[in-house]
């Protein structure tokens, strides 16, 4: 954030101007354009007329007559409202139990010492790195045995499996670096052991916490194999499945109405971020530092 | 104080506050739900898991205990050979790709140019955004009759047909390397700029005195302290492409001709497309010793660092 920079590479002072166009805009044009390029096309499509998307002769690149039209199919002609408020639910659920669980035990590893502590902060760092790919055949047996299959409530208790993991990592790495002496003052003043962690140390660990908020919060709206497998009724999908499902049937693509799902699906979660852009980052860079 | 209130301390309930004042007792039921929660929703289904991959069973019929012949006809199977090496090339392609463009433009980023934190904020965009959703875009910007990356091949002269970016069986893989390499590359940027920005810059001052030049303090200063956040950020970016499913998915399914299938697409096209659940889950499970030996590696580490 500061002025600084001195990464040692490039600028120099002989041509600042040439070498600032040729290692710093031309890649940063690049980059922009791979990145963020996807997201312009996404957006122009879902504005074109049907007239315009399938007509070889019309320029791509911009919209001539936007319309609202694929928007209008996806709210009036899909169960798009419905996916909407199925992934708001299960996102803000998931997340919740994921931080009323994660936060606390994350405090616990961090300050207490019992027998297998370290065992079991091993063991939950482990399951952070187990990838949903590998549980998911046997996950939906046993979401039939526990009575939780084909309905979003199967969601809603199996994100929590990847979500708590990485709650109590990031916690547990952030209250370390909280000092104890607060904790230890209250203490001696006749605070409970549960006292000081709930009226001290997690009001004193809100940004770490924000940070494992709205991770939890953007990783179980992206969730996409779980919400494939564990839920078939078009009206219990989710966002993401719901589009990809419904609106690319038996090689029918409805390109404008897939695109105006993806950009509308993609908002809140863009919203989220664009607030907190900067404990965003921050989660990222703690969750791979520390874990 | 202690020693009153356990005087007074006959009721239940103080005996109850006395005991979450031990550490030992609190820690136990802090962590215990966590524990709980893991062992029914990961380690039974692991169980499971590895009690379907040595069955024969199918969507139709419980099976019967098989050993490990599913693992044996895996072995055997083209198909299977194949995605383990779709895998492998997917897995090197995409974290190669990540760790050139995600240095690249994290040392960009390091540098002062106008609406920086605009620019940082929405290279981000591809890493927030739901993976599936993002990919669709690219499903069109490979359609083969509206691409627009062939519309601007061609515009540009650079060819005069454009490629089948996913219907070409020797092509597909590339594109959907490139997807996930699209989708990866954020991550790694703004971590390894995040661990350039607290390189303090005494450091750099310090070895200018010394007489280093650009290249020296590049060599000696920064990449030294990048490292570590650069190898964790590599081991993550390793297990979650090797373990990746949405991207294929969504973009080819695993075709054209299998020429896309990576294991974790494969187990699904045959343990529930298929409906053969036991060579399904046996297929899932053969990724383990590739994930067993990154995750000890990165404990290891974890463990060094923490001394």
């Amino acid at each position: 954030m500061s002025a600084d920079s001195s990464t040692g590479i490039a600028i120099g002072a002989r041509h600042p101007r040439m070498e600032r166009a040729l290692f710093l805009y031309a890649p940063l044009a690049f980059a922009l354009l791979f990145l963020v390029g996807p997201f312009y096309w996404m957006l122009i499509t879902a504005l074109k007329p049907d007239s315009d998307l399938y007509d070889p002769t019309s320029s791509p690149l911009y919209v001539s007559a936007p319309t609202l039209e694929h928007f209008r199919y996806l709210f009036e002609r899909t169960d798009f409202v419905l996916w909407l408020q199925n992934t708001m639910i299960v996102a803000t659920l998931s997340t919740t139990i994921a931080l009323v669980m994660g936060v606390p035990a994350g405090y616990a590893l961090a300050r207490f010492r019992f027998r297998f502590s370290e065992l079991i902060g091993t063991s939950i760092f482990v399951t952070y790195l187990v990838p949903t790919t590998l549980l998911f055949i046997p996950m939906i047996h046993v979401m039939v045995q526990f009575g939780l299959d084909d309905s979003i409530w199967s969601l809603v208790v199996v994100y929590p499996t990847f979500l708590v993991p990485f709650v109590t990592w990031l916690m547990s790495g952030y209250f370390r670096t909280i000092p104890t002496e607060l904790e230890d003052c209250a203490r001696v003043d006749g605070m409970t052991r549960i006292g000081a962690m709930l009226k001290i140390a997690i009001p004193l660990a809100r940004p770490g916490i924000l940070s494992a908020a709205i991770f939890s919060f953007t990783l179980s709206w992206n969730e996409f194999i779980y919400a494939l497998t564990l839920v078939t009724a078009s009206t219990e999908r989710t966002i993401p499945v719901g589009v990809l499902v419904q609106l690319t049937r038996a090689d029918v693509y409805f390109w404008g109405p897939l695109m105006a799902g993806a950009l509308l699906g993609s908002i809140p979660v863009a919203i989220v971020y664009s607030f907190f852009v900067d404990q965003y980052a921050s989660g990222l860079t703690a969750g791979a530092v520390k874990g | 104080m202690t020693a009153t209130s356990r005087a007074a301390g006959a009721s239940p309930r103080r005996r109850l506050s006395d005991l979450l004042e031990q550490e030992r007792v609190l820690g136990y039921v802090l962590v215990g739900p966590v524990v709980i929660l893991l062992l029914a929703l990961v380690a039974y289904p692991f169980v499971v898991a590895v009690g379907y991959a040595l069955s024969s069973r199918t969507i139709a019929d419980p099976g019967v205990f098989i050993g490990f012949e599913n693992f044996v006809y895996l072995w055997e199977s083209q198909i299977y050979r194949r995605t383990v090496r779709n895998t492998c090339l997917f897995t090197l392609g995409s974290v190669t790709i990540r760790i050139v463009l995600g240095v690249s433009l994290a040392l960009i980023l390091n540098e002062m140019f106008p609406f920086r934190r605009l620019v940082r904020a929405s290279v981000l965009l591809p890493w927030i955004v739901p993976t599936v959703l993002g990919t669709m875009a690219w499903l069109w910007m490979f359609n083969p009759n509206f691409s627009v990356i062939n519309w601007a091949l061609v515009n540009f002269g650079l060819v005069s047909q454009g490629p089948n970016w996913l219907t070409d069986p020797d092509l597909a893989l590339f594109s959907v390397t490139l997807v996930n390499a699209w989708r990866g590359t954020p991550f790694m940027a703004v971590v390894v700029l995040a661990a350039l920005q607290a390189i303090p810059n005494e450091l750099y001052e310090a070895a200018t005195i010394d007489g280093a030049g650009k290249f020296q303090r590049f060599r000696y200063v920064t990449l030294p302290l990048v490292m570590p956040v650069l190898l964790t950020a590599l081991v993550l970016s390793i297990i979650w492409t090797f373990s990746d499913f949405g991207i294929v998915y969504g973009l080819t399914r695993g075709g054209p001709m299998n020429s896309t299938h990576v294991l974790a697409t494969l187990s699904y096209e045959a343990g529930l497309r298929a409906g053969n659940i036991g060579e399904g889950a046996a297929i899932s499970l053969t990724m383990l010793p590739a994930l067993l030996v990154l995750i000890v590696w990165q404990l290891r580490r974890i463990r060094r660092s923490a001394i």
